[in-house]
């Protein structure tokens, strides 16, 4: 009766299983992370090279406004670099002693500039299209950090038969296959400082390292604790368990 | 009765205290000496651990709350604030995410506990029936929970949730109105569901000490469902209980360790990350995983009004559970055929929960509604019927004698005669 019972639900639960395969979408492609596993954390000169894919290429149409240039002291960035950074780009400053508005360099404790004032105005000037915010882009898409990297990489020549609309854009990896954003990258849209070669599928790892350590930037923390809790328990586990076998000796 | 309790602490505070207010004799005898069954298995563990996790819940949840900002223009930015500026708010609001499950987890099982050992039988009906308001209230106060990220799947949850109630003729879309504060999920609707989320712990909290209370006037069950006939049936619950009971709290500590650190959004839907947006609906509204397979019998019922009951119906039946079974025998262990169709039941459960993460297509479609018609039939028909036609196995004379194998044995870890032994 177990066996039959057993049987009946592994069948069940496998049958259940099956046709959650049938995707035309190919597999996401994973060029292998540094922040995967139980040690993983981040490649840190990848990030700064993915900040730099991001402020040179993708700010232009996304906005990232969870995020803060001091921020990117957690990715090795000097106090120096960062104000340089910041001070290169123009923000609003609140109002004068007039009430009119001010503009001025930013300060590292300001918000990423987005390079819209609002969802409207980038409508508008991008032909309908709303680039989404992408403070936290690799947590909130099915497939995580390699759907980043799949739509990055995935811009290819339609299937035959496959009829592309004006202002989109043919994507394997992205669900429907027809997207409005052009390829972003192309080989040396961006000139790295460490004299990496700016290939498209290195700046796609590049930027998506950077994105997920903005999406995550508590990850390294998180699992360096992680380790020492675990191992703490562990050791609690065995000193309770001894313990109990001493309190109940005379029971059994 | 009035007058002064009679101590016989030694030390002369705490006597003084006991004396006018007896709390260190109350302590001793409900949690020191209190004989519970010795022959508990690590199944009776999750009710601690229930405790704990309610404890935790409402510890992070006041120092979230601290930092949480409940209007729809600021909660998404008040989270992520939570999540990068505030010190270790990461692991705060990442325990808090987690322990939600954690505290479904550990509330299945216990319940699942109660219905294998048929814990609810004579004298503890109205000690499950309490367990049953706990398990609603857990529901209602994960549900406002989940609303307050105000992500797409909180926003979007909460409308098609708050929506069933427009399925009650007449009343229902006065009543859907009167929930939302307003003409849609906005934010008076989430104000309040945030002020509700911080009261119903309280209220839980509530719950659980009658439950408690009710426990310890009838006893625990045990494993083998007959009454303890004595002091050799029977352990203090501490150092005995306490000790066996942290073992299971450190290895349940463990297991949520490892989501909270390694593993910390692998429970949650990705579209969470997204600001809520009630211009776009997401492709697929799931709610979370402890309410799928209640997601699928809603959907089983191809009419609305009738989906929302049998929703309703299949925790409240839970009521009526102790009456529904018919056996005077309580542990599934000297049930022959229960003991094989309660996992039945489970795997009903199971893919229930399956069904419900899936769009209502096809198979999908079919299985559903199999396992809602047998969800209902274990407990309408199958459980008022086997108790009358099953024929259960001898049931040993004491606990003692099917632990040791013989008689009662004098032991030292045998409880002083005291209390209601």
């Amino acid at each position: 009766m177990r066996a039959v019972r057993i049987a009946v639900l592994g069948a069940l639960l496998g049958f259940l299983a099956a046709p959650a395969m049938a995707q035309e979408t190919p597999p996401l492609p994973n060029p292998g992370w540094s922040f995967s596993g139980i040690f993983g954390s981040y490649d840190v000169a990848a990030a700064q090279r993915g900040f730099w894919v991001y402020f040179k290429v993708c700010s232009t149409c996304h906005s990232m406004k969870e995020m803060h240039y001091r921020d990117l002291a957690d990715i090795g960035l000097s106090e120096g670099q960062i104000k340089a950074i910041a001070a290169s780009v123009t923000v609003p400053q609140g109002i004068n002693d007039q009430g009119e508005p001010v503009t001025g360099p930013a300060r590292p404790a300001d918000e990423f500039k987005a390079p819209f004032p609002n969802d409207a105005a980038a409508r508008a000037a991008l032909g309908g299209a709303l680039p989404p915010d992408l403070s936290l882009i690799t947590n909130a898409r099915e497939g995580h950090a390699d759907y980043v990297y799949g739509i990055l990489t995935g811009f290819t020549q339609p299937p035959k038969g496959v009829e592309v609309p004006a202002g989109k854009y043919y994507n394997e990896y992205f669900p429907g296959h027809l997207i409005a954003m052009p390829p972003p990258l192309s080989e040396g849209a961006v000139e790295y400082a460490d004299g990496t070669k700016a290939t498209v599928p290195q700046m796609a790892h590049d930027v998506t390292t950077f994105l997920e350590w903005a999406a995550n930037p508590e990850l390294v923390q998180r699992k360096q604790i992680g380790v020492r809790v675990i191992l703490f328990l562990l050791l609690m586990t065995g000193l309770t368990y001894a313990g109990k076998r001493k309190v109940w000796a005379d029971v059994h | 009765m009035a007058g002064l309790h009679e101590s016989d602490y030694k030390n002369p505070v705490v006597n003084w205290i006991d004396t006018r207010l007896p709390i260190f004799s109350v302590l001793h005898k409900e949690y020191g000496a209190f004989p519970t069954p010795k022959n508990f298995n690590y199944f009776w563990n999750f009710g601690a651990m229930a405790v704990v996790t309610l404890v935790v819940m409402m510890a992070t949840g006041v120092l979230l709350a601290m930092q949480y900002q409940p209007n729809t223009a600021l909660a998404f930015d008040s989270v992520q604030h939570i999540m990068r500026d505030v010190n270790y708010g990461w692991l705060i609001r990442y325990i808090h995410q987690n322990g939600a499950s954690m505290f479904f987890i550990v509330t299945y099982i216990h319940i699942l506990r109660g219905m294998y050992y048929g814990s609810y039988k004579k004298p503890r009906e109205l000690l499950w029936m309490l367990g049953v308001v706990i398990l609603l209230v857990l529901m209602a106060t994960a549900f406002m929970g989940y609303v307050l990220p105000w992500g797409q799947m909180s926003y979007w949850g909460a409308t098609v949730i708050t929506n069933l109630f427009s399925a009650f003729p007449v009343i229902g879309h006065g009543m859907v109105t009167w929930l939302w504060g307003g003409f849609s999920v906005d934010n008076p609707t989430l104000n309040r569901f945030f002020a509700l989320h911080y009261l119903l712990p309280f209220i839980l909290l509530g719950v659980v000490f009658l439950h408690v209370l009710a426990l310890h006037i009838t006893g625990s069950n045990n494993p083998l469902g007959i009454d303890p006939k004595g002091p050799q049936d029977t352990v203090p619950f501490h150092p005995y209980y306490t000790i066996k009971d942290s073992i299971g709290l450190c290895v349940f500590l463990i297991f949520w360790s490892a989501f909270v650190f390694f593993a910390p959004n692998v429970l949650a839907d990705p579209n969470n990350f997204i600001p809520a947006n009630p211009l776009q609906t997401p492709p697929d509204i799931v709610p979370e995983w402890y309410f799928l397979p209640f997601y699928a019998m809603l959907r089983s019922v191809p009419n609305k009004l009738g989906g929302v009951c049998i929703m309703f119906f299949s925790i409240l039946v839970l009521f009526f559970l102790p009456w529904l079974d018919t056996s005077k025998v309580r542990s599934a262990r000297f049930r022959p055929i229960f003991r094989q169709i309660i996992w039945v039941w489970v795997a009903a459960c199971v893919v229930l929960g399956i069904v419900g993460a899936h769009p209502p297509e096809g198979i999908w479609v079919v299985l559903g509604r199999v396992c809602t018609l047998y969800y209902f039939l274990h407990f309408l028909v199958i459980m008022p019927l086997l108790g009358k036609l099953e024929r259960p196995l001898p049931l040993p004379e004491s606990i003692s004698r099917a632990v040791t194998g013989a008689g009662p044995m004098p032991s030292a870890a045998v409880a002083k005669p005291m209390g209601k032994a």
